[in-house]
């Protein structure tokens, strides 16, 4: 134990909290991973900026990669006034998106921005949508010089074209807000002057108090029913007009029954009114509808590849380099890739060493090398330095962005599906019209004084509140429960959706495969060269995908020609190779005892010659738990797998996904949105999880899209819902919670119709007061309040 | 008890002056962001804090 303490422990980054290699860097006793780290340390210190460190310990992010001119795009006037807000003479005023805001010491550096650079006037940090309004002086600073800035301390502003192309749209919140001001404030004033009524006033009072409040009841329930109740009216009448009976149409019905029915009694001088209850309606359905318009407005839901490249690139010409932005490129010009950089439109290799990353493109695992004159499609990575291309095609024309011109993506993907709550409202209106009705027959017959009054009480009092509020309570409440798990839904209306679906579809690379850099070390003595050649020889004869990232890993030469070659499946392989005996397998099969056995790695034992050599360790690329995971779902759905990569792991793959089970390879972008259209014509309602580009367009067919990231922050195809990967292993659970929150809405939906009942009873028999509307609406809306939010909190703590 | 028209009136001017606060509130964009004004509160201004040692 003694000895472990004294050698070198790892230290971690100050800054950014990544472990500090060899490259270490000592600063006033503290340790930097790397130049990046240390210089922003040095700037905060120098401008007094220490706090950064100590409101969140390595707040920073790791600073590895070198700017350059990678921005020199920005000092094109043309794309200058695309971002820029507003300018004038002096000030510039201007919003980024920021991603690598993340806490608390973000908003604190970001917004003493002004302490590093004076040419910063203020910054204001919008922590939910990861933004930050800038105001710079232009003639201190140039607009390159603040992104570069902000980059240089960890800060780099998100550019994009779909970005830089769109309008930045107001907060559509902001009616309702006012509607509920505005319900909120009539229907408190409403409670105040209704209430002596209730009490009941002396005959002295009563004879002018009683029309004065009424005709304040009045004037107070007409911006309620004009203004906050508009979107429930005019719902209800284009529902109508589409031959469609959503459940606007009994709430219309019941707020234009109460509403004349006011006038009448109140300028009648016949009874009290219904106000209160009118008010008290619309201010809960408003607010039911504000719960549910929850947005996770730091995600985006919608993007399309224009997100996915960069704006701009640079170009050769004439040996001279300028910056063009990608919609200005033209056939012919030939551009300069960096490293790490992303290929923006299909062109042919004219220099350099291109190695290129297609994984989230295509769905194949390791990058792919071209040759000089090859054509390089866009979207690929490039990931062995600098290379020079010619633009073949345009960005919107080349073979990637091609699959965006599919059908799909030109019609509004509206929910076709019919929710619960509307398939239920058609059976309540005509029931509810029924019963209405059938009293009015039997007052027609029995007492004809009371026919109106039945007639407009059922309409009135069976007026569906608190069935109109537990879909959206539930499914609110389910949205951010399953936020909390990095679960994040476009809307709350797809937990709906998840509910409904029986056929899973899942992407290979990305989605349950992680990209892992070090997926294979060997432990052991130092294998010589000699050994290692009789291993690759053995290892490249098998086609098992151990076996292939053996040989691959060890990437010799020359194989040695093989005699006794036998393969045991599952166990491991024996051989004879030039006199030697070689052995490569499991533990059991090489009679070694294991050590540490672990889920999330295969060990490969090597002997040769009976003598023990050591072992392979293999790092799963599979996602934790896919086992786990595919095992839970396969008793509730139907599995599929769509892979753009080969054949090679599909044994192992059937291993883990049940016998009935699909597993397609080598699927391009329109095979899979292929794929999902047939599974749908035949009546299946498919979920399709996905992360890259090439799902984009499944994703978008499907009737529940799930893009899986690594980070949420980064790029994701448009999709109904962002999962992050870190839970991919409680998916069932989540399934299941979606399920559980219908089941939620069904007994809700019960409980209404009970208080419906009890307020039926008296509405029939004509003898409905004010005060048991006003009573029965609200203790009806407040337990279907109640009971949703405490069961969907149950639930959610059962999903842990 | 025409004392009672005179308590309704105020009340009801009081109760706009809310009404036009909160349209004012929700305009002036006070609730669009709902969690960075919690942290900023905490930030000291220009002195530098000094730093705690566990």
């Amino acid at each position: 134990m003694i000895e472990i303490k004294k050698t070198k422990t790892k230290t971690s980054c100050y800054h950014c909290g990544d472990f500090c290699d060899e490259n270490e860097i000592l600063i006033a006793e503290k340790s930097f991973c790397c130049n990046g780290c240390k210089n922003v340390f040095v700037l905060l210190t120098d401008n007094n900026l220490t706090s950064y460190y100590s409101i969140e310990k390595t707040p920073g992010k790791s600073l590895k990669q070198i700017i350059g001119n990678k921005f020199a795009y920005l000092d094109d006037p043309n794309i200058q006034t695309k971002i820029i807000d507003y300018i004038d003479v002096k000030i510039a005023r201007l919003q980024f998106k920021i991603p690598n805001i993340h806490c608390s010491s973000c908003i604190y550096l970001l917004e003493n921005l002004y302490k590093i650079n004076e040419g910063v006037v203020a910054v204001r940090v919008n922590f939910l949508k990861k933004n930050a309004n800038i105001v710079y002086d232009i003639n201190k600073i140039s607009l390159r010089q603040l992104v570069e800035l902000l980059a240089s301390i960890g800060y780099e502003p998100s550019f994009n074209m779909s970005d830089i192309d769109s309008i930045k749209p107001l907060n559509p919140n902001r009616k309702l807000l006012f509607q509920i001001g505005v319900a909120g404030f009539c229907f408190g004033n409403i409670m105040l002057v209704s209430f002596p009524e209730y009490f009941g006033l002396d005959n002295t009072t009563k004879h002018y108090l009683s029309p004065a409040f009424g005709l304040i009841n009045l004037a107070l329930s007409i911006p309620t029913f004009l203004y906050s109740g508009q979107d429930y009216l005019i719902g209800a009448f284009k529902g109508l007009r589409k031959k469609l009976i959503t459940i606007d149409v009994p709430l219309a019905l019941g707020l234009v029954v109460l509403f004349i029915r006011n006038f009448y009694e109140i300028l009648s001088h016949t009874g009290l009114g219904y106000c209160d209850t009118l008010a008290g309606l619309i201010f809960f359905l408003l607010i039911g509808k504000w719960f549910q318009q929850k947005t996770y407005d730091s995600l985006s839901f919608e993007r399309d590849y224009k997100s996915y490249f960069p704006i701009s690139v640079v170009t050769i010409h004439h040996d001279k380099t300028t910056t063009v932005a990608i919609d200005k490129l033209k056939i012919g010009d030939r551009i300069l890739i960096r490293n790490n950089e992303i290929i923006p439109t299909d062109s042919i290799l004219l220099k350099g060493k291109a190695n290129i990353d297609f994984s989230f493109v295509s769905g194949e695992n390791e990058p792919i090398a071209k040759e000089l004159g090859e054509i390089i499609f866009a979207g690929g990575k490039q990931t062995s330095g600098n290379i020079e291309l010619e633009v073949k095609k345009l960005t919107e024309q080349s073979y990637l962005t091609q699959l965006w011109n599919n059908d799909i993506f030109a019609k509004e993907n509206n929910s076709k599906v019919e929710t619960f709550q509307t398939k239920i409202s058609k059976y309540f209106t005509f029931a509810l019209l029924a019963i209405a009705l059938s009293a009015a027959v039997f007052w027609a017959v029995y007492d004809t004084s009371k026919i109106i009054h039945a007639f407009t009480s059922v309409l009135i009092i069976a007026c569906p509140c608190a069935l109109a509020l537990s879909s959206p309570f539930a499914l609110g409440n389910a949205m951010r429960n399953l936020g909390r798990n990095k679960f994040y839904l476009k809307s709350a209306s797809v937990v709906e959706n998840i509910a409904n679906m029986n056929t899973i579809v899942f992407d290979k690379t990305g989605t349950i495969t992680q990209s892992n850099d070090s997926k294979i070390s060997f432990v052991g003595d130092a294998l010589s060269e000699f050994e290692k050649e009789l291993i690759f020889s053995v290892t490249q004869n098998s086609i098992h995908p151990l076996s292939k990232q053996i040989a691959q890993f060890l990437d010799m030469n020359s194989a040695i020609i093989l005699n006794n070659f036998k393969e045991i499946t599952g166990k491991g392989i024996e051989a004879n190779v030039a006199g030697n005996n070689v052995l490569v397998g499991s533990a059991s099969f090489l009679n070694i005892k294991e050590e540490n056995n672990s889920l999330l790695n295969t060990k490969i034992y090597i002997k040769i010659n009976q003598e023990n050599k050591g072992c392979f360790i293999i790092n799963h690329t599979y996602r934790a738990g896919l086992k786990h995971v595919i095992n839970n779902l396969s008793h509730k759905f139907s599995l599929h797998l769509l892979s753009g990569d080969n054949e090679l792991e599909k044994t192992y793959l059937q291993t883990i996904f049940p016998s009935q089970s699909e597993l397609l390879f080598q699927q391009n972008p329109s095979d899979k949105l292929l794929y999902i259209n047939t599974l749908q014509g035949n009546q299946n309602k498919v979920m399709m999880i996905g992360d890259g580009l090439n799902d984009a367009g499944a994703l978008k067919a499907a009737n529940v899209g799930i893009s899986l990231s690594e980070d949420t922050a980064s790029f994701s195809p448009s999709s109904d819902v962002i999962m992050d990967a870190i839970n991919f292993e409680y998916l069932p659970a989540y399934l299941q919670y979606c399920k559980n929150t219908m089941k939620v809405i069904y007994v809700s939906f019960t409980l209404s119709l009970l208080y419906n009942l009890i307020g039926l009873s008296y509405a029939v028999s004509g003898t409905l007061s004010p005060v048991i509307a006003a009573i029965l609406m609200p203790i009806s809306s407040v337990t279907v309040i109640g009971f949703t939010s405490i069961s969907t909190y149950l639930l959610a703590r059962k999903m842990k | 008890m025409k004392i009672m028209f005179i308590l309704i009136g105020c009340s009801f001017i009081l109760a706009i002056g809310f009404l036009v606060a909160f349209i004012w509130m929700v305009k002036s964009g006070q609730i669009d962001d709902d969690y960075t004004p919690s942290v900023r509160i905490l930030f000291d201004d220009g002195t530098l804090p000094e730093k705690k040692e566990f």
